[in-house]
Parts: structure tokens; sequence; C-alpha cells
């Protein structure tokens, strides 16, 4: 027993000790979730800039999704929050954030991250400069082109419409016996991917949000009467409540799924898992019934941040700073497989490392599709309140495809919803 | 270990002696009381108190000097029906969808849970071999953590699961378990059962074992028949084992949140949604983050939780009496 | 049916309802065990076998051969029909739906065959890597070690606490009692799930978030663990108090020299109750801890989800070393349950 406690006592004291060396020097606590290998590859880049400011030390807090989604605004509130984190609500989170316009190089950022900078912003008279978009996501339409050439279809061409993959799709699924024509991800970011070609606006004339336009009802009655009639794996939607995430990445990596609705982020884990068993691939954004012009993916992703909490201002906007420079930023992309948010990193073109000939046909893919995505979508993911509208979508849509209440129904609901949660936002 | 507890335990008593000296022993007992009325106050009391400021207001600010005074607005809005009856009625659906399922749930859920842990109890009772072994089988699904019960089922029951792939095996038709609102629910009250089961059985084998054997033999003598048996001696020496196995299954019943939560997400659609299960998304976990509606849902639950619990006092102490 | 329901039956010959009993108690083998049994041998199959449908119930991993003028390991296929039927082979490359093979013994030769031809042939594997990588990725003792310490503290806080409570609601008669007795009662049904923001300013308020003791704290103080003791303290009959305080003795000795060995069994299950809550417990810690050096297993295990992708099979092998320690704790404090529920249930 005796042993015992001297054994505790030397191990706390040895804790106190580490803590009061660590605390000599300036410590940045740094939240992250990780998908692949990003947060880690981030902490790789961040020991360099260790190395050269030895008075600051990066230590970061690997956690499970659900704390950067639900835990951190709660911290943020109660002032309890870390000095940065790596996050997906970009402009719900607005009002915690930390301006690095003073401390950092606005110029260069402003030229390099541009058009994602304005997600992090308040609206169209914020200047400030708060955070840099790590991965940039796309949402984009995965195939398994072996099923195709098993089934002797042709694969739609770049024009080709939803009704158009929809037809190819079941076809195929006909043709091989494979199970599930369609899928999409279970979330209302990747039904955004089709509503928006089907002409949703999500926003009024004025500016305010809506869900309840033409093009939305279109393409929520479409996507209703698909996971209906089984051209849409049912499993993915109507298997799950609430606002859940669920995806069909498994299906697809079995090969019993013939077209796929996902996004960019998937092609480190396909490119593993699939193998050898398959030949994939990724498609031009399908259009919606309008035909060419009308087709968009919904941009996305994450990005990492500084809080307003912080006590160490300046040195987290370095260490952002060093993290957006174009060198270290190619690393971070290269290594993680990501597409780059950044335009110098763009332009020269990313070297992706240990990647197999699918997987960088289809990051260039999704690349060359990043000019093609629409304002609307832009404007709807640096939204506050897009959280809220995903979920309202993801909520309702299933109370209608699992025959709770009829299309009409949910339309209206999510738009009284919508009233409601913005009103609570205000 | 008693060579730890009986130091601490003398230098507690010196205070605690001056203590007696002051007050006398009588008002010695607030002082066992308070350290747990301390943290029970603060951490169970206090946050139930706020609830109802949460209730009263509006917003998705966190903070309570942020949030602005509504009254009964939330309230209202959860109450705001047609009928009852129809959640489709109601201006917040979700929520009555919810009243209705956890209804069901209870009710099925305690009376399965009653019924296999009976069995159970009464087949652990037997002389039968290797009893510790059985009994600490059935007790150990208690041990796991809802997460993990909720993914293994999960993983059984899917579209592409282990149950399926065994039905295919043996030629018969697959059916997609967790698509179906019905067989989803049912796989609800079925996962709760399994899982929850042991500690009840546990309870119940022990009322079983205090049950005392020369009323047994006396019976034997009788030659009455074992079914009359179970009726008259088993069944009524065994009532306040019943009763404190109802009251705590009701209460965990209503309480019911994790694993359902993991294993279906409250779907297909929202017929698996419970009501905690509500709260839990509406005040915390996905936005909108509509704080107020969940504090006032979560005030309605407790007040119905209270009136159910009083009832069953009632009872109990009018069997106990009777 | 009938003597199944009366008490026990103590012949040589097994009555068919002996038989009956067994066929139960079998199958509730398979069914409680089964499923976490599986939960074991999936932790060792690799992230690819698990994604794999139908799922198998051993961890396979698909044959590879070294082949003459070839650097990596090809992967091995049972060709199923055509003029190499039955033969294994290894697959060079595959083009489209053909695929390209050669015969280990002929290197050289290449032949085409379709790809619905050929079955990988596979082998069982265990995948002990999932186990290695989690040692490697990050510092898992010290999530055992801050899990440990708020199970072990925290249920020694709450015995301490709780049976003190216990003993002046059950041993003493005061004005208030019956009050303080509604509120732990009324507590108790209010599932802590739904006063995390207010519990969380108020843990805040006290300067315990991030803290092993904002864990460990805010839970102490069970309402069932109060009820559960001061039902079984009920039954410990008044005279032994009363000699002892003929002897003198004072109210905390009382408490510790006879209430509390008295109350062994009860307390024996609010310590396994409390410990399988404690090490269990997901939600409140995600919330009261930030700094990954105060995680406790739990919190680790579910790192392993992120937004698209779960790491399943760290997660799984993760879930199965959480789950040794509380499995060996059950194990050794067995034998107290039942006897301990005995005496609380009844009454």
């Amino acid at each position: 027993m005796i042993k015992k406690r001297k054994v505790v006592a030397a191990a706390l004291a040895a804790t106190f000790l580490a803590t009061t060396a660590a605390s000599a020097a300036v410590q940045l606590r740094f939240e992250c979730a990780q998908d692949g290998n990003e947060c880690d590859t981030m902490m790789a880049i961040f020991k360099k800039f260790e190395a050269t400011h030895p008075d600051i030390q990066v230590k970061m807090d690997l956690v499970p999704y659900k704390a950067i989604l639900e835990n951190l605004p709660v911290d943020l509130a109660a002032g309890t929050g870390p000095d940065m984190a790596k996050i997906t609500d970009l402009g719900g989170l607005h009002k915690y954030y930390l301006d690095l316009a003073p401390y950092v190089d606005k110029a260069a950022l402003e030229k390099d991250f541009g058009k994602t900078l304005d997600w992090y912003r308040a609206g169209p008279n914020d200047k400030g400069i708060y955070g840099i978009q790590t991965q940039l996501t796309i949402t984009g339409a995965f195939i398994n082109k072996t099923l195709f050439d098993q089934a002797k279809v042709a694969v739609p061409g770049k024009d080709a419409t939803w009704d158009d993959w929809a037809k190819a799709a079941r076809a195929v699924a006909k043709a091989t016996g494979t199970k599930y024509p369609m899928a999409m991800d279970r979330t209302g970011h990747r039904f955004a991917g089709m509503a928006m070609p089907y002409g949703a606006k999500y926003f009024d004339a004025k500016g305010n949000p809506e869900m309840n336009d033409p093009g939305f009802a279109a393409a929520a009655k479409q996507f209703v009467a698909w996971n209906n009639d089984g051209t849409m794996d049912r499993n993915v939607w109507a298997g799950q409540g609430g606002a859940s995430y669920a995806d069909a990445t498994k299906e697809f990596i079995n090969g019993e799924l013939v077209f796929y609705y996902s996004g960019s982020w998937q092609i480190q884990k396909f490119a593993k898992q699939i193998g050898d068993a398959f030949d994939w691939e990724v498609m031009p954004a399908p259009c919606g019934p309008a035909g060419p012009g009308h087709c968009s993916g919904m941009p996305g992703g994450s990005g990492v941040v500084g809080f307003k909490s912080t006590k160490h201002p300046k040195e987290v906007a370095e260490l952002l700073a060093f993290l957006a420079q174009p060198a270290n930023y190619s690393e971070l992309e290269a290594k993680s497989l990501n597409i780059p948010a950044n335009a110098t990193v763009a332009t020269a073109g990313v070297k992706y490392e240990g990647v197999t000939p699918a997987a960088s046909k289809a990051l260039n893919a999704f690349s060359a599709q990043v000019p093609t995505i629409s304002p609307v979508g832009y404007a709807f993911q640096g939204y506050k309140n897009n959280r809220a509208m995903f979920n309202i979508t993801v909520k309702r849509l299933t109370q209608a495809i699992v025959g709770e209440m009829s299309v009409d129904e949910a339309l209206k609901r999510m738009d009284a919803d919508l009233k409601e949660a913005v009103a609570a936002s205000k | 270990m008693l060579k730890l507890i009986t130091p601490f335990m003398q230098i507690v008593d010196v205070p605690m002696r001056a203590l007696q000296g002051l007050l006398g022993p009588r008002r010695l007992a607030w002082v066992f009381l308070l350290p747990n009325l301390f943290v029970f106050g603060f951490f169970t009391f206090l946050p139930v108190i706020l609830n109802f400021f949460y209730a009263t207001t509006g917003s998705d600010h966190i903070l309570l000097q942020d949030r602005p005074f509504v009254g009964m607005t939330n309230f209202g809005q959860l109450m705001n029906c047609q009928s009852y009856l129809d959640p489709n009625t109601c201006q917040i659906d979700v929520f009555w969808r919810a009243v209705h399922n956890t209804l069901w749930f209870i009710v099925l859920q305690v009376g399965f849970m009653v019924v296999f842990s009976m069995i159970t109890a009464l087949i652990l009772n037997r002389k039968i071999r290797a009893r510790g072994f059985f009994r600490a089988v059935f007790f150990f699904p208690v041990l796991l953590s809802p997460v993990v019960v909720a993914l293994v089922w999960k993983w059984i029951l899917q579209d592409q699961g282990a149950l399926n792939a065994v039905l295919d095996y043996l030629g018969y038709p697959t059916v997609n378990w967790l698509l179906s609102p019905t067989w989803a629910f049912a796989w609800s009250i079925f996962l709760s059962v399994w899982f929850h089961m042991g500690f009840y059985t546990l309870i119940l084998l022990a009322g079983l074992q205090a049950i005392p054997r020369d009323v047994y033999e006396a019976a034997a003598m009788d030659a009455a028949s074992p079914w009359r048996v179970f009726r008259k001696i088993t069944l009524p020496l065994l009532m306040p084992t019943m009763v404190v196995v109802m009251v705590l299954a009701l209460i965990k019943g209503v309480q019911t949140f994790d694993e359902i939560y993991a294993f279906t997400g409250g779907g297909p659609g929202s017929a698996t949604t419970l009501v905690i299960q509500y709260i839990y998304q509406n005040g915390f976990s996905a936005a909108p983050r509509l704080f107020g509606l969940a504090s006032a849902a979560s005030i309605l639950v407790a007040i119905v939780l209270v009136a159910l619990t009083a009832v069953q006092l009632w009872i109990t102490r009018r069997n106990a009496n009777g | 049916m009938t003597p199944f329901l009366t008490r026990t039956r103590g012949r040589q010959r097994l009555h068919w309802t002996d038989w009956l009993a067994y066929a139960y108690l079998c199958l509730g083998v398979l069914l409680m065990f089964g499923p976490v049994l599986w939960l074991v041998i999936s932790s060792f199959k690799t992230e690819r076998e698990l994604q794999h449908y139908p799922p198998r119930l051993l961890p396979y991993v698909q044959k590879m051969e070294k082949v003459p003028g070839y650097s990596d390991p090809l992967p091995v296929f049972k060709v199923t029909a055509g003029p190499l039927a039955g033969q294994e082979v290894a697959q060079v490359r595959r083009i489209g739906i053909v695929s390209q093979v050669v015969r280990p013994d002929a290197p050289q030769t290449i032949v085409k065959v379709p790809i619905k031809d050929r079955k990988p042939v596979e082998h069982v594997a265990l995948a002990t890597s999932n186990y290695a990588k989690l040692f490697k990725r990050f510092n898992f003792f010290q999530f055992f070690y801050n899990s440990t310490f708020i199970t072990v503290v925290a249920t020694i806080i709450t015995l301490l606490i709780n049976s003190m409570a216990a003993f002046a609601l059950s041993k003493y008669d005061f004005r208030g009692r019956g009050t303080v007795m509604a509120l732990i009662i009324g507590t108790l049904m209010i599932p802590p799930t739904v006063v995390l923001v207010p519990l969380f300013l108020i843990v805040r308020d006290f300067g315990m978030i991030d803290t092993l003791w904002g864990v460990i704290i805010p839970g102490a103080a069970t309402p069932t663990g109060v009820f559960l003791l001061r039902q079984y303290m009920l039954t410990i009959p008044d005279e032994i108090l009363d000699a002892a305080r003929m002897d003198k003795a004072s109210e905390w000795k009382i408490y510790w020299r006879i209430i509390l060995p008295l109350s062994a069994p009860a307390l024996a299950v609010l310590a396994i109750l409390s410990i399988m809550w404690r090490w269990n417990d997901f939600l409140w810690p995600l919330i009261a801890l930030q700094r990954q050096e105060h995680f406790t297993l739990q919190l680790a295990l579910n790192s392993f989800r992120g937004e698209f992708n779960t790491d399943w099979a760290s997660l799984l092998a993760m879930t199965v070393l959480t789950l040794v320690p509380i499995v060996a704790v059950f194990a050794f404090l067995q034998k107290y349950i039942a006897t301990g529920i005995a005496s609380t249930g009844g009454k």
C-alpha cells in the first residue's frame, strides 16, 4: 500500500512539473476533429512554426466531431473555449471570431483566399479576416464505372440532368442486378447540391432566407418520389431520424450502388478501400431540368479560426498566417488530399502524395468544378443559419419520405421552422 | 483498504464529536446530510430551477442574461394542438409524436421487461448447473455502454447486417428492419429490454431467494398444484420486489435516451423519437437550438413523472398497509 | 409448465421442464453474449473487411503472393469459369471488366479473365495492428489513468456522502426529513440529459470546467444511491444503535463502526452501479472536459468519429480495451451483488 502511494505521489509530482514547464511558454490550444489525417498534418506544420518561435507551443485536443458541433458553441458562449479550432459552422460562430486583420498581411490573404473569406464574415460590409479555409469541399457525383461497362450503358455526358442520371443509373442497376441505383448523403447540404440546379434560391429578393420557392419544392418532390420508387437507396434518409447524418459509403465500396451523390472528402476513403475492386469516377455536376447552365455543386468544408477570448491574439494570428502560406498550405492539401481554397496554391497545382491514379483523377475532376459553383451556393455556405436550414430540410423531407406527412405539408412545416429559427437567432 | 479507512474515520470523529456536543445528536442529522445536500443542491436541484428560467425566455442565446423574457410562449407553442391524439395538427408536431412514442414505449417496454426478467429469475432460481455462470451472462449487457449496445445491434439489424445475412443464407426473405417504422420501434423495445433486463432479473432473483423455504415445504405437504403454489405463494410474497422493479423500470423507461438515439437516431422519420431525445436535440445538439422550447418540454415531462410516481407510491403504500 | 413456476426440482433424471429451462438459458447465452463476442471478433478485422457485405464472422484478408518478376506481392484469385477454371491465379492488373492474371508457375504469360469469373482467395488473419495503432497514436495510459481516477474517486465520494445522508434519513427523526426525501425522490425522475446547459454554467462558475473534479463532483449525490441505501438501513434494528449509545459511542462512530459494515451488501451494489455509470459516461465528460490530457477513455474512443468518416477499426479495438476493466471489476464484485440486492429490493 505504502509503495503504491509513493508511486502515485511521484506521478502527481511529475504531472505538476510537466504542466509548469509547459506554461512557461505561450501555449495555444487547438481543438480539432479528424476525418482522415488533416489534424495530424496541421500539427506537423505547426511544429515547424514552433521551431522558429520557441516561446510558442501548440497543443492539439483531438475531439469527436460531435464536440465541435454541439459543445464548442456552448464553451464559447460561456467563455471557456480554446484559442483556436477547426470548425464547419463557418457563419454561425462569427460572433466569437478573432479578427486577424491587425496582425497579418491582409492583402496577401485577400488575394489567396478571396471568396472563402466571406463565409466567416458577418455581412457584405465586414472586411475582417477571421479564418483560413483548410478544406474546400464540393458536393458531387461518384459513379461505379465498372457497372456501367458491364451493363453496356453509356455514361451520361457533361450536361446530363439529374433525370438523365436517374434513368441511366436505373438501367445499369437493372442490367447488372445491383441493389441501389442512386444514393445521397443524409444532410441538407448535399440536398442543396440537387436543389440549386432545380432552381432553389434559398434567399428571397431582400436577402432573407426562404425554403418555399418553386425550385426547392420541385427538387423536394422529385427526391421524395425517387426515394419511394426505389431509385434512391432509401436506407440513407429514411433509416434515420432527427438531423442525424448518414451516408452510403459502405454500399458504394461494396459495389452495390451505381451513382452516389456525396462529396470530395470521400476520395481518400474510396481510394484506400475500393482498391482494385472496381473503377470509380467523379462526374461533372448534374444539371437541373432547365439543362446546361444550371449545374452546380454545393461548396463547403472546414476552416481554422482563432477566437476572441484567446489571451494571445497575436500568436494565434501569426500561426494561422503561417498555415496559410502557400508552401505550408500546399503541403497540408497534398497530404490530406483536399482541394485547395488558396488561389496561389490552386493555380500552381497540388502534388497529392501517395494517391492512386483514380484518386488523382477524381481530385482534379472536383477542382475543375470549383469555377462552376453557383453564387447561391457561396451565399448559402456563408449564411449563419445554414446549419438550421440543413437540419430542417433533413428532418422534414424524411418525414415526407416515410409518409408521416405529405411533401406539401413538409414544405409548409419547413417554412414555419425556418421562421422560428431565424427569429430565435436575432 | 480498511487500513486507510480507519485513520480517516478516526480523524473525522474528532470534529464530529465536538459538533455533537454543540448541536445534540438530533440536529447532528443535518451534519450527516450536509455534504450530500450541498452537491445535490448545486448540481441537481439548481439546474432544475434554472430550467424554469430557460423555459420562460426565448432566442438561441445560451447565457440567461442574454435571453429575452417571453413568458409562457414556449409552453403555449408546445400545447398548441387541435387534437392531442393527432400530432399532425400540433404546432410542434415532433414533440407530440415523441410523447405518443414514449407512452407506447414505456407500456410495452415495462411489460416485456417485467415478464422476461420474471421468467429468467424463475429459471435461474431452479437447481441448475453452472448457475453462477448463467446469472453472470444475463447481467453482462448491463455493463456495456449505451453507445456500444446501439452500435452492435445496428450492425446486426441494418439492411446489410448480420441478421439479414443469416436469413439470406437460410433462404428466407430479408427484411429491412430499421426502415420500417413498426419494426424499428419493436427492435428499440427489444434492445432496451436486452440491455437492462439483467438488472431487474437480479432484483427479482434476490426477492425469490428471500422467500423462506418452509413455506414451500408446507405447500408440498398439502400437495398443492405447482401453478397454485406460484399464484398463491410465490407471487404475493414477491409483490414488494415487483413494485420496486416496476417503479424503477417505469422511471428508467421514460428516461430512455442514449441507446435508442445511437441506435436509430429517432428514425425512421420520427418513429422512435422519444421525449428525452426531442429535448436533447432541441436544446443541445442540432441547430436551431431552441433552449426555451426544450426546457419547457422538460418541465412538462417532469410534472407528468412526478404525478406518476406519486400515484405509484400511493399504490405501494396502500398495498403495504393492506 | 407448472413445476417450472415454483422453486427448485432436485430429482436425478431431468424432467422435461429442466430441458426447457436449459434451452432457455442456452438461447440466453447466445443472445446476451453473441453480439458482444461479435464485437470482439470484429475489432480484429481490417477496415476493408468491416465494410464487407455480407458480414462474415471471422476476419478474412485476401491472400497475397509473391510472383517472380513483380516487385509487389499480387492478390490471388480463384478462377470459376473458362479454360483456367478451378485454378489459383495472381492478378497483375485489372482494366475495366477484364482482369489480367498469371499462373504462379508461369509468371510470364498473361491471361485475360472476365472479372465476374474470378473469386478472391481469402484466409483468416487477425488485424492486431488495430490495437498496436492505438498505443502508437496517443497516450492511452493517460486516458486510462483519467478514467480510473474519475471512477475510483467518484465512487468513493458517492459511497461516503450517500451513506451519510441515508444514515441521517433512516435513523433520525428530525423536522424537514419528509421534505428532503421528497426532493430526492423527485429528482430521481429527472434525467441529467435535460439540464446539460444550466449544469454546465454552474460547474463553470465553480471553476471546475476542464478538471477531473468537474466530472466527479456534480454526479456524486446520486438520488438512486441515497434511496437504495436508506431502504437498506431501515432494516437495521434500532436496538443495536441504542446499545452502542449506552456505551457512549459517538454518532459518527455508530455510523462507521455499525451502520457501514452492516450495509456492506447495499454498498457493494451502489459501488458497482457507480463504477458502471462513471466508466461508461460520455455526454457529461464531453462537455466538462476540454483538454486532451484530461480526456477519459470514452472521449478518446469517440474521437475516432469525424465529420464524415469513422475509423471503425480503431474505434472497435478501443471499445474492447475499455470493456476489459469493467468486466474484471464485475467478476470481482459479482458475488456481493445478488446478496446485496436481496436485502434492498424487497423492502
